[in-house]
């Protein structure tokens, strides 16, 4: 199944086990500096963390498609099987989108309410338009 | 002529045949067998759980104003790190991973035995991949109870608050104390009477607290300690402030993910150990299909793996 000989294939091995350790390492590396733990500066900029997480989820990316693909060795099947697999979880990237613009819609909502509960009521406000309106006459 | 018809007769009969055989299973589809296909098509069916559950985690984390911060939530360990550095933020789940990587890559080995037809080559393999998946167990068991038992988190408490703007504490007699920067989080300590060094070993002082409304603090009836604040910035420029519980979904979200996570590796054990105790009885010899029993577990292992990549993403790195 494998084209690779037994040799060479206990070598893709120690390869892989290499390669996943470090990303994993420079994920943590990178994740904390865009905390700030590592240079104090980069605590609470929005743009560092942004570009930190970005980097950190296309690493993460990485490392899946090197497990999917020769881990699990996807790489030998058969390209219909694979596709049957893997473009499914295309569905993923529209129900990321979609939820995340819903959690932030929600965050609005309980923002707006919030500043509704605190505003003190206007009394004035609320005579005058009576006055104005008189729906009743 | 007549030798034309039979012939074509011949045919058709040859194709029903044909068609009966392919009916019945006579041909495997993408050439995988149908242990194999099926456990792929169970992979992708569990893939869309995972990622039903971490994106909620996602969309209830915009949907806060604020949420815990990872490195401060898992900044415990115990090896002694965080004692002796003051704090060590994802080192311990750092270890996890390597501990996951680590047994993924020795099932990968155990596959490559199999193929070779090597009984004793796969059944080591498969234990030291049963050793690594009961070390993560271990580690999990660790993290779990001192959140539960050490830090009092539950599925509707959230210990880990989090402040929106800079500031500083007030300490215990009401006087101003150590400030801190927008985006921290804190952690609500619970008051233990008796054995009051617990949780203030790192402070290097402790005091002895009062229920109620206090200058510095508020020790509410479970008896948790709510420290008291000042911001120095945003809308709440001045206001004095009580340490409040962060967003709730945190605890359940936690608990629930890494739990289901956990559950997947544990049952992953459970059959490694079927498999290997099948290999080491012979079972898969008599088979001849390059061990492929243990290859398919071998997917099923690596799937717990490649769900961790992103459960380690999205709770611990982002």
């Amino acid at each position: 199944m494998s084209h690779l000989t037994y040799e060479e294939s206990k070598q893709r091995v120690r390869y892989g086990l290499v390669l996943l350790a470090l990303v994993t390492l420079v994920e943590v590396v990178i994740s904390l500096f865009g905390k700030g733990h590592i240079w104090k500066g980069a605590h609470g900029n929005f743009w560092i963390l942004a570009i930190c997480g970005l980097l950190i989820t296309a690493l993460s990316l990485y490392k899946a498609y090197f497990i999917i693909f020769d881990f699990m060795h996807m790489k030998y099947e058969v390209r219909t099987l694979a596709m049957s697999v893997l473009l499914p979880t295309l569905l993923l990237i529209w129900a990321i989108i979609a939820f995340f613009h819903e959690g932030t819609a929600w965050k609005n909502r309980r923002e707006q309410i919030k500043e509704k509960n605190e505003a003190p009521l206007k009394t004035s406000s609320i005579l005058q338009k009576e006055d104005t309106l008189r729906p009743w006459g | 002529m007549a030798t034309s018809d039979t012939a074509m007769k011949h045919d058709v009969h040859e194709h029903d045949h044909d068609e009966q055989h392919l009916w019945e299973g006579g041909a495997e589809p993408f050439k995988a067998s149908y242990g194999k296909l099926m456990m792929w098509y169970f992979l992708l069916s569990d893939a869309f759980t995972f990622a039903g559950f971490l994106i909620t985690y996602g969309a209830l984390r915009f949907s806060s104003p604020t949420w815990p911060v990872p490195d401060f939530v898992f900044a415990t360990d115990p090896f002694g790190l965080s004692a002796t550095f003051g704090k060590a933020p994802l080192i311990f789940v750092t270890f996890m991973s390597f501990l996951l990587i680590i047994s993924s890559v020795t099932m990968v080995r155990a596959v490559q035995e199999g193929h070779r037809e090597n009984k004793r080559g796969v059944f080591i393999w498969m234990l030291l991949t049963i050793i690594g998946g009961l070390g993560f167990l271990g580690c999990q068991a660790w993290e779990w109870t001192n959140l539960i038992k050490t830090e009092h988190m539950s599925l509707t408490r959230n210990v880990f608050g989090t402040y929106t703007a800079d500031g500083y504490v007030l300490n215990h007699e009401g006087e101003k104390g150590e400030s801190f920067r927008e985006g921290e989080s804190y952690l609500i300590h619970m008051h233990s009477p008796g054995h009051a060094a617990g949780h203030s070993e790192g402070h290097g002082e402790h005091h002895d607290y009062k229920k109620g409304d206090q200058p510095g603090y508020v020790l509410d009836d479970q008896g948790f300690i709510h420290h008291k604040y000042v911001y120095t910035d945003g809308p709440y420029k001045g206001q004095t402030r009580v340490q409040e519980f962060g967003p709730k979904a945190f605890g359940a979200l936690f608990f629930f993910i890494t739990g289901f996570h956990g559950f997947h590796v544990f049952s992953g054990v459970v059959f490694l150990c079927i498999i290997a105790l099948n290999v080491l009885s012979g079972v898969y010899v008599s088979r001849k299909n390059g061990y492929e029993m243990v290859e398919k577990i071998g997917l099923y292992w690596h799937f717990v793996d490649l769900v961790w990549v992103f459960v380690f993403l999205v709770f611990y790195l982002l």
